[in-house]
């Protein structure tokens, strides 16, 4: 049977795919880098922000956000983590890590929650959606980091577009849900009131989605946070570095107290950001 | 009642599924509901319904669930888009209407109460009362003045700042029932809007909407399975079965002509002296005295001799009524000359009159304990016509008689 033999690649679609990325990458570089801009110029004001600000005014701004939301006991484990990443000598870093993250979250909400919004309202879309979600959160980051490489060049703006590919899919798939768990009465109920569709939209479906809606936004930092070392990989700055170079060198040490504050800082940022989607 | 039509449902239908086109092709074949859906697994909603709802009735839609009757509610303000047929609003068809004369009709014409009342959970009393008014644009200080004028009229002005979930079930649907108001609708849809709440709270409910009814004539359409509160509240009734209004009437027609086995079993059981009025049975078969200054007893005793009868009713020339006067009334007061000999003084005491209003059950003391029959009058005193204890007998015995032939067919 000429059907099932295996022997062979009848299918080069490897060559295909080098041939398209080289193609572009010669051809629309310009373009991608274009693109990079806005992601550039608001991690710059973030990281500026960050470093300017002196440690202990961070650490009040903190303190302040985790007592608001939520209690006394995720506010003194605020306090004690960012103190402790301080004394670890990583404070700098973790500042980065924190641009890098909230500079992703951002255009993650600023893509995710419209395209969200209109999965939730239409089946069609969000059967075209799905695979692509699929894609975004299953393929390995190495596979896309080359090309995101070579269009956008090394660096830390390369890393939060590789972060956002990866933490885009929770905000869309937890925005639709959201709206989808809207009791159809509700929206029946605004329509027999002559509401528009806009206003089904913003009077009705959005506000009782907005618990959904946060629990995207901190799945999404909590991915974000996840690719912080895969990002260091490709020049990206912040607490990736002090790991990917204890593992090149093999100083566990090194690596170890990376990870520790990668850890802290997301327990802080997911508490924080549960505690505000509870309210 | 003004007869002035507000709503006009002209053949309507709606199939729901697979293929609506086909769907109606086969009604028009003549195969009924489960042959269509056997063959293509499409549902008919609602057959062919056409009826009128006039300005300012209570218009109840009654039917057992999957009847049709709350799809038909949502074709009135099309929530659920018919698949053929018209309805007209005002004499206007708003099954043709663009989007945007739909919401305007919406927001200025109608309003709609739900049985699962479908407040939004995360506005306050207040703000759930607007909504309607919100929707139309109308500045917050106005509509929220007027959202308070609604939470006013069903008592819970004092709740405007509390979030529905802190309201129970009655209080929450006081809320939906002010939505609804505030916008200051023509017409009200209520779609089984006190079904989910338990029967002392109904009971009230009812009550609250034919006071608000009495206040401000407003034309509702009440969509209930509940035949006890159709008969409660409605002005008129349409009985829908397997989509189609099998028959549209008065509580008294329907029940004293139903028109067919289905409407019948509906009525089993209902207990018609509930239902009846004295003025539904009444007759005036009895001998009748109009009140002049020529009229002496005398005069009156010969009529009642002549007709056999025992008791007159005294009217005057516009039918009000005056009195009674029986023969012996009138022989004690002809044997005692030194009384002004003027009909008025032969009145029989303790007579109390029904009104017509009245159901048989209310009157059943007064026929039962006097011999004369009951006079039943007109809110004016105007005299209807009589019940006697003859005539109330035969009317339960023919609703029984109705109820048995029901029971075995």
């Amino acid at each position: 049977m000429r059907i099932f033999n295996f022997d062979e690649q009848l299918i080069p679609l490897d060559e295909w795919v080098q041939t398209a990325v080289d193609w572009t990458v010669l051809n629309y570089r310009d373009f991608f880098q274009v693109i990079k801009v806005p992601v550039e110029l608001s991690l710059e004001a973030l990281e500026w922000f960050f470093a300017t600000l002196p440690p202990f005014v961070v650490i009040m701004l903190f303190a302040l956000a985790a007592w608001r939301y939520t209690g006394k006991r995720v506010t003194v484990f605020t306090v004690l983590s960012f103190l402790l990443v301080g004394y670890l000598g990583l404070w700098d870093d973790t500042m980065t890590t924190l641009s890098m993250v909230i500079c992703s979250v951002l255009f993650c909400a600023i893509a995710g929650i419209p395209l969200g919004i209109m999965a939730g309202r239409s089946d069609r879309f969000e059967m075209f959606l799905r695979p692509f979600l699929d894609a975004m959160q299953t393929t390995p980051a190495f596979v896309y980091l080359i090309p995101v490489v070579m269009l956008f060049s090394i660096g830390t703006v390369s890393g939060i577009l590789a972060t956002i590919v990866f933490a885009l899919p929770p905000i869309i798939r937890l925005t639709s849900l959201g709206i989808r768990q809207v009791h159809p009465e509700l929206v029946e109920a605004a329509l027999a009131f002559g509401a528009t569709p806009w206003q089904v939209l913003r009077k009705v479906q959005f506000p009782l989605a907005m618990p959904s809606v946060m629990a995207g936004l901190n799945q999404t930092i909590m991915m974000a946070l996840s690719m912080v070392v895969i990002a260091a990989l490709i020049g990206a700055g912040g607490l990736g570095n002090p790991v990917v170079q204890g593992l090149n060198t093999l100083e566990i040490g090194l690596a170890t107290i990376g990870g520790l504050s990668i850890v802290l800082l997301a327990m802080v940022l997911d508490r924080i950001t549960q505690g505000i989607s509870q309210k | 009642m003004s007869q002035e039509i507000k709503v006009s449902v002209k053949n309507l239908f709606k199939v729901f599924g697979p293929h609506p086109k086909k769907a109606m092709g086969l009604l028009e074949q003549g195969l009924d509901k489960e042959a269509i859906f056997e063959k293509i697994e499409t549902t008919i909603g609602v057959q062919n319904a056409s009826f009128e709802i006039y300005t300012g009735e209570i218009f109840v839609i009654m039917g057992l669930s999957g009847s049709g009757k709350s799809t038909m509610v949502r074709m009135i303000n099309r929530l659920i888009e018919p698949t053929a047929g018209q309805v007209f609003i005002d004499g206007e068809d708003i099954v043709s209407m663009s989007n945007d004369e739909l919401v305007k009709m919406r927001r200025k014409k109608m309003s709609m109460v739900f049985q699962s009342f479908a407040l939004m959970p995360h506005m306050t009393v207040l703000q759930n009362a607007a909504f309607g008014l919100e929707m139309d644009g109308i500045d917050k200080l106005t509509r929220e003045a007027r959202a308070l004028q609604a939470l006013e009229q069903v008592g819970l002005e004092a709740w405007a700042g509390s979030m529905p979930n802190e309201l129970s079930g009655g209080m929450q649907q006081r809320v939906g029932l002010a939505r609804g108001l505030a916008v200051d609708p023509d017409i009200l849809l209520m779609d089984e809007a006190f079904s989910a709440l338990d029967p002392l709270i109904r009971t009230e409910m009812q009550d609250e909407l034919l006071k608000l009814q009495a206040k401000a004539k407003r034309t509702i359409v009440f969509i209930s399975h509940d035949l006890d509160e159709a008969m409660r509240i409605g002005d008129r009734i349409a009985i829908m079965e397997g989509g189609k209004v099998v028959q549209v009437g008065t509580p008294e027609e329907i029940l004293q002509n139903p028109a067919d086995d289905y409407v019948r079993a509906f009525f089993r059981g209902v207990d018609p002296t509930n239902i009846l009025t004295a003025g539904d049975i009444a007759t005036d078969t009895q001998v009748t005295i109009i009140i002049t200054d020529g009229k002496n007893p005398r005069a009156a005793l010969q009529r009642l001799i002549k007709n056999d009868r025992d008791y007159a009713y005294v009217i005057d020339s516009n039918r009000i009524f005056k009195g009674i006067v029986s023969t012996d009334s009138l022989r004690d007061l002809i044997d005692s000359p030194d009384q002004p000999q003027l009909i008025a003084n032969a009145y029989l005491d303790d007579v109390v009159p029904a009104h017509a209003n009245d159901s048989m059950q209310d009157i059943l003391p007064e026929v039962a304990s006097h011999s004369w029959p009951l006079p039943v009058l007109k809110d004016d005193k105007e005299y209807v016509g009589v019940v006697s204890k003859n005539l109330f007998l035969r009317t339960l015995h023919r609703s029984e008689q109705e109820d048995s032939t029901a029971a075995t067919a």
